[in-house]
């Protein structure tokens, strides 16, 4: 099989799953977009939540879409060991169905920032980051008002532990995050969310490649998820 | 119900209020912001109202990470 067949998940308020769904045809995958509604998930090797403002981000952004039918079985994908990346809408919606850690608040200028960042690697033995090394700069865009990752002590000690910060701003923190957090994953690392959107650096007429790196990765594990026998 | 940024957790859409008051001449010491959901709940009693109610707030109203809500009722 060549395509791996990859869910980008679009919520009533997403309007970037066709970027996705374009970056990720790009880069050999076949994308299908499933509506918020479906109960099921075709047969995919992996899942992607857009960015976007699911349900208008109403009560707290993602805070509704986590109830969404599709979400459930996202929930039972990712229990079973499924990748799923979330990017910036899709990162505060994983947060709020509390298959990741933390919640994203208001950035602390209360502005909406637009522009590249450097991202830092500090986990490359995560399936998502596997085609980057600890230590590499990533230039990837941001474009987001609530991205202001936050976790308590407590918490942050425990992701600490368990090495679940995989991303760091670098240079100028552009939203408030605690310890210059940029992307996190699950404790069993199958799922990552992150503010950044990989799928606007996939284009070197847009500037970076560096998106590339993270759904390029996503593909070779949907590729792989899918081929490996039952 | 009433919803509010958790003590320690900081509050920019406060930030930006307490900055304006100031620009205004007003003296202010602080300005957190919240949110107010006002429900029509029916009920047979105001304890089965309040514990419908704790339930939604803990399944959808506020995020318990970084928001402490508390509820009031009016029959």
């Amino acid at each position: 099989m060549s395509a791996p067949r990859i869910a980008v998940l679009v919520f009533p308020g997403s309007n970037d799953d066709r970027d996705a769904a374009l970056a990720l045809e790009g880069l050999g995958a076949d994308p299908v977009l499933v509506w918020h509604a479906e109960r099921e998930l075709p047969e995919v090797g992996a899942v992607v939540l857009p960015g976007g403002f699911a349900y208008g981000d109403y009560l707290r952004a993602g805070a509704i879409a986590r109830f969404s039918p599709a979400m459930r079985a996202v929930t039972r994908f990712a229990a079973d060991g499924g990748l799923v990346l979330g990017i910036c809408n899709g990162f505060q919606v994983l947060c709020e169905a509390v298959l990741l850690p933390g919640a994203l608040r208001p950035n602390v200028s209360l502005s909406f920032v637009c522009r590249d960042v450097v991202l830092r690697v500090e986990r490359a033995d995560v399936p998502l980051l596997a085609r980057t090394e600890v230590g590499r700069r990533l230039t990837i865009p941001i474009k987001h008002g609530e991205g202001c990752f936050f976790a308590d002590a407590d918490l942050l000690a425990e992701l600490e532990e368990g090495r679940q910060v995989v991303l760091r701003y670098e240079g100028e923190n552009p939203n408030g995050s605690v310890d210059d957090v940029a992307a996190v994953v699950n404790s069993a690392g199958n799922v990552m969310g992150l503010m950044p959107h990989p799928e606007h650096a996939v284009d070197p007429l847009l500037g970076s490649t560096d998106g590339a790196l993270i759904l390029g990765a996503l593909v070779d594990r949907a590729r792989e998820r899918l081929l490996a026998p039952v | 119900m009433l919803v509010r940024p958790k003590p320690g957790i900081l509050d920019p859409q406060g930030k930006a209020v307490e900055n304006s008051l100031r620009h205004l001449g007003f003296t202010v010491d602080g300005a957190r912001v919240g949110r107010l959901v006002d429900l029509e709940v029916e009920a047979s009693d105001p304890e089965s109202a309040r514990a419908e109610v704790e339930r939604m707030c803990a399944e959808l109203l506020a995020n318990p990470l970084i928001e402490s809500y508390e509820i009031e009722l009016e029959a």
